[in-house]
């Protein structure tokens, strides 16, 4: 038995499917997965992500301690409510593992790490906390929903606290506010608005029915899978992992190289990579043959094996197969390249993710 | 609780057949197999007129989830699939031992049922699974 988030007895209550993902017991649908995809792209999901790990990490040198533990720049977080996508680094530039960290206050910062991860991260975070006047807090007291989709936030604004609703509702993409134990942010893991709800694990259950009540479809872990695939957002574990740096999995976007002075976790072998000339290209695929391409197929140009998908699946909003894939440099679009699908090379096109936002198509069919 | 007609016969990697009494038997994946898979996406059908082996993987059915092998019950020829199935793969998990059937297969011996489970076996190797 794995760990289960305060909801899990609604969950079952629902029916849903419940799989082991990351040590926890979490629901994986609530039977259809199709479903609740397009409840996602069409009109408003939730999903209880609540294994997901925030920590704490206050203390007068919160900032700096960031700045070098991230490969972000939390000097981006210009004031409080601000949000930044980073990956943490080892020594190799490997990632180990990615996350969001929200800028409360000055000298409170709130990152959220992976289920799977938290136990390897909060050791590592410790581990680098050395000389640093900063206090890391594992905060198993809350609880963590998504609800995502075009009428999301609309739906979810009568059971914000009174007291942040509306200044919630006004938020920007990728900003947030805290409040009466809330924290209030406008992003999320789809392709879609939203919002991601950090709370009082107490309080949960009536904000999770609230939703429901509210015409709010549950989802489960797969739905929430292949709406990141088609949104072209990474999985930790399997697109990128300790053996792989940002730049190998389409992350280099979230890398501050500047300063140049700023000596962040990995930097050197960042700077490093960054020259080689074996860098890979991370890509989408797009299959336009027969079949469904999963991660670990081989990428093929003329037959010889030039790369290997990382994620891969079916997008429901397309009705296509598609994927993201690492392949070598100067692989580009030919007739020529194909994905090997149990022996067999079926063709696929090289694409730029995202595949969907905001439920439209961004690539040609 | 899954769905297990009483009058057709099942392999324990979850296909079932019908005998049709003219030495052909209709193949599909049973109830519990379309709910562990989830939504189907995706069907690769056998081609008509391949001879198959008893226990030989002759399709795959792929959901949202994973790609999934389908094994011949019995050894014969492959006399009609169901196109039906590759612009609706999803009649899989609606209709598993009617419109959502796989492949009709022409039988190399007579023994329709031969090394099969009948329902009450196949309930068992479910439960034991579980």
């Amino acid at each position: 038995m794995g760990f289960r988030t305060p909801l899990y007895d609604a969950h079952v209550a629902l029916g849903a499917k419940i799989v082991p993902f990351g040590g926890w017991d979490m629901p994986l649908h609530y039977g259809s997965q199709l479903d609740e995809h397009h409840a996602v792209r069409r009109d408003a999901g939730v999903f209880d992500v609540s294994h997901m790990q925030p920590v704490d990490v206050i203390g007068p040198a919160a900032k700096p301690y960031l700045q070098y533990l991230l490969a972000n720049d939390v000097n981006k977080l210009v004031e409080p409510g601000r949000a930044l996508y980073s990956c943490m680094l080892n020594q190799h530039a490997g990632v180990v593992d990615d996350l969001i960290c929200y800028y409360l206050e000055p000298g409170r910062y709130r990152p959220v790490v992976n289920a799977a991860t938290a136990d390897k991260d909060l050791a590592w975070m410790q581990a680098r906390a050395a000389g640093f006047d900063v206090n890391i807090t594992r905060r198993d007291d809350l609880a963590m929903l998504a609800v995502q989709g075009p009428s999301a936030r609309g739906k979810a604004e009568a059971l914000l606290p009174a007291s942040i609703r509306a200044a919630a509702m006004a938020l920007k993409p990728f900003h947030a506010l805290a409040g009466d134990g809330w924290l209030v942010g406008r992003t999320g893991y789809t392709g879609e608005d939203g919002f991601e709800i950090i709370l009082p694990a107490a309080e949960v259950d009536a904000l999770w029915q609230g939703l429901l009540d509210a015409g709010v479809a549950p989802c489960g872990l797969g739905a929430r899978d292949t709406l990141r695939l088609e949104a072209g957002m990474n999985l930790y574990g399997q697109d990128m992992d300790e053996d792989t740096d940002p730049l190998a999995a389409g992350l280099g976007w979230t890398i501050a190289w500047t300063p140049p002075e700023r000596n962040f976790m990995g930097r050197k072998a960042l700077e490093a990579r960054r020259e080689a000339p074996d860098l890979p290209r991370f890509v989408g695929l797009l299959l336009t043959g027969r079949g469904v391409l999963r991660a670990h197929q081989q990428v093929l140009v003329g037959g010889e094996p030039v790369g290997e998908i990382t994620s891969g699946g079916f997008s429901p909003t397309l009705e296509r197969s598609i994927a993201l894939a690492r392949v070598a440099p100067g692989v580009a679009n030919s007739n020529e390249v194909a994905v090997d699908i149990r022996g067999k090379a079926v063709p696929v096109r090289i694409v730029k993710p995202p595949f969907v936002r905001n439920g439209q198509p961004k690539i040609d069919l | 609780m899954s769905d297990v007609p009483a009058d057709l016969k099942y392999t324990d990697s979850h296909e079932w057949v019908r005998d049709n009494g003219d030495g052909t038997v209709t193949v599909g994946i049973t109830d519990h197999a379309q709910d562990a898979l989830g939504d189907l996406v995706f069907v690769e059908l056998p081609e008509v007129g391949k001879q198959l082996a008893a226990k030989g993987a002759c399709a795959v059915v792929e959901s949202v989830k994973a790609a999934s092998d389908i094994y011949s019950p019995l050894a014969g020829e492959v006399v009609e699939v169901n196109e039906a199935l590759d612009g609706a793969p999803e009649t899989i998990n609606s209709d598993p031992y009617g419109e959502g059937w796989i492949f009709q297969l022409k039988l190399a011996g007579d023994d329709a049922a031969a090394g099969l489970l009948d329902a009450d076996a196949y309930q068992q190797v479910l439960e034991d699974e579980e």
